[in-house]
């Protein structure tokens, strides 16, 4: 895995040999990923290529069929077999703590308002202070800009406020890694740019992120590394630059061209 | 041309001509407006009268048919009223209580993956659903003394219609613990909560919410079926007015006191559990 910025730091995120089927679907076929602290890493690929299913075996909300994830230090391997094991849960739910994810459709929790969402997993999973939790909610929430949206039900918000209040209440957990599986693709198009903007502002902070992604633009922007996957296997990686303008693979020639066209044809 | 049987002539200025469009247009609306409301309020007034003259038919019907005097009415009616309908509704919410308890736990059981706590919930639904409620009544009061479980009247009442209407409540909880998005409980585990906390914090109370149309359902149900432990001597409602109508030679009348007493405190209730979800729909969504 060669990762050019200097800015990066020692490997967080690993993921050796993982392996996926869904009945008879092979839809990961053997995924390696080194992910270093610090790195913002962005997954495009065709629908169904497998990095929705990528993303969320890293905390494993799909089990693996095969294969180790290791998240800061929290090395687990795949055992489908014994997967409802004390055991095996309970380092699934250590790996889940050091990675926060982002979903599609946001699922805040619609019975509590903003600032509850934020503190129940601090203060009934982490235990911490009730009041240490609100002020760490609240500073959190500034920083996506929704500070005066405390109160509310999630149900009063726009879509780009629930994913940014949900972005607030991953971060509220001190994860190691956020996880991001098409954070804006439920978004209307004028809702789009500020959820972006906040997770622009993340990576350019140092936060480690893994992206699973349609916009390009952002990618290019806020990118350290584009990771192309064609049919479960990580075709092709390096600096958006060169993915995004000079791929070398034909399938990521192919997916950008069609991808840029469908765009043009979204625009008119 | 002409918008609204207006005619938008050109010889007005622009801002002239949409100014008068806009007066005359709230003109028609509102008169349209009062339309409608008029023949809503006539609709809600003939729907009045015909209740009242159907309530005075099949009452007055009733009467005649029972020939009672009215002074059985003056004197027993009170004593029906007043000591029955409060034990109904101690029964009823009572029994509702304990019902949603074992419901949740039923839930719980028949989506566990434990094989034991699942075969035990789904046998508890099976056998219940699978056997009169009469019989559940007969069997808790009559046959569990001698197995020297001895039960006051009210207890085993109340215990009989609990686990009766828990039975079918767990299938309604069931469905409302399925009918929680699965993001949500994804959302909940990505946070690292553990599956009890999930449960108990994320998805049971949505849960909730999901089913309280179904339970206000059950509960309204219950008042009536709660008729049926009249026949082991709890003094509810229809106990008093068939012991008073039959020492009183007015059974007849007797029984339409108690009609009338169910079906008073149905509507009360439905009254209650409409407001109630227009709440919940307010602050959900």
């Amino acid at each position: 895995m060669t990762t050019t910025s200097s800015h990066l730091g020692e490997v967080i995120v690993t993921m050796e040999g993982v392996h996926k089927w869904f009945g008879r679907n092979h839809v990961l076929q053997g995924v390696d990923l080194e992910v270093s602290r610090r790195e913002a890493v962005m997954i495009i690929g065709r629908s169904g290529s497998g990095k929705t299913t990528l993303l969320r075996c890293i905390n494993f909300l799909e089990e693996p069929t095969a294969g180790t994830v290791e998240v800061d230090g929290v090395r687990l391997q795949a055992d489908p077999t014994h997967a409802r094991s004390r055991r095996h849960q309970e380092q699934i739910r250590q790996l889940r703590l050091r990675a926060g994810m982002l979903f599609q459709d946001f699922n805040l929790f619609p019975h509590m308002t903003v600032l509850g969402n934020l503190i129940e997993s601090p203060v009934r999973v982490r235990r911490i202070p009730r009041d240490e939790a609100v002020a760490t909610a609240e500073r959190y929430l500034d920083k996506v800009g929704l500070l005066n949206r405390r109160d509310e039900y999630p149900s009063r918000l726009s879509g780009g406020q629930k994913q940014r209040v949900a972005i607030a209440r991953a971060l509220c957990m001190e994860p190691k890694v956020l996880l991001f599986d098409e954070p804006t693709s439920a978004l209307d198009p004028e809702l789009i740019g500020e959820v972006l903007r906040v997770m622009e502002e993340l990576a350019h902070e140092g936060t480690t992120m893994i992206v699973v992604t349609h916009e390009m633009h952002f990618a290019r922007e806020a990118a350290d590394r584009v990771i192309f996957i064609h049919e479960g296997r990580i075709l092709e990686q390096g600096p958006p630059e060169q993915i995004l303008n000079e791929p070398r693979e034909d399938e990521t020639q192919q997916f950008l061209r069609r991808f840029l066209h469908s765009q043009l044809a979204g625009a008119e | 041309m002409s918008i609204g049987g207006f005619p938008t002539g050109t010889g007005t200025a622009p801002h002239a001509q949409s100014q008068f469009m806009v007066e005359h247009h709230a003109e028609l609306l509102d008169s349209l407006d009062s339309a409608q409301r008029r023949n809503l309020w006539r609709f809600r007034i003939i729907s009045a009268l015909v209740w009242v003259a159907l309530v005075l038919l099949v009452g007055g019907g009733m009467w005649l048919a029972s020939g009672a005097e009215f002074e059985f009415v003056q004197t027993s009616g009170p004593v029906i009223v007043l000591q029955g309908a409060p034990t109904t509704v101690l029964v009823s919410v009572l029994a509702i209580t304990f019902a949603t308890a074992l419901a949740i736990i039923g839930a719980l059981g028949r989506l566990s993956l434990n094989p034991i706590f699942s075969a035990v919930a789904s046998f508890y639904v099976s056998l219940i659903r699978g056997t009169p409620l009469l019989l559940q009544i007969y069997f808790i009061y009559f046959a569990l003394p001698q197995l020297d479980i001895v039960l006051p009247a009210i207890q085993a009442g109340v215990t009989a219609l609990a686990l009766n209407y828990g039975a079918y409540m767990t299938e309604i909880f069931r469905a409302g613990i399925q009918a929680v998005p699965r993001g949500q409980r994804e959302a909940a585990q990505a946070l690292g909560m553990p599956e009890q906390l999930v449960m108990r914090r994320i998805v049971l109370p949505q849960a909730v919410r999901i089913v309280i149309p179904a339970v206000g359902n059950e509960f309204i149900a219950m008042i009536k079926d709660s008729a049926l432990v009249s026949l082991i001597t709890i003094h509810e409602t229809l106990f008093l007015a068939q012991r008073i109508g039959r020492s009183a030679f007015e059974p007849t009348a007797a029984l339409i006191i108690a009609g009338a007493v169910y079906w008073t405190l149905t509507i009360i209730f439905s009254f209650f559990q409409a407001r109630l979800e227009r709440r919940l729909a307010r602050s959900d969504r």
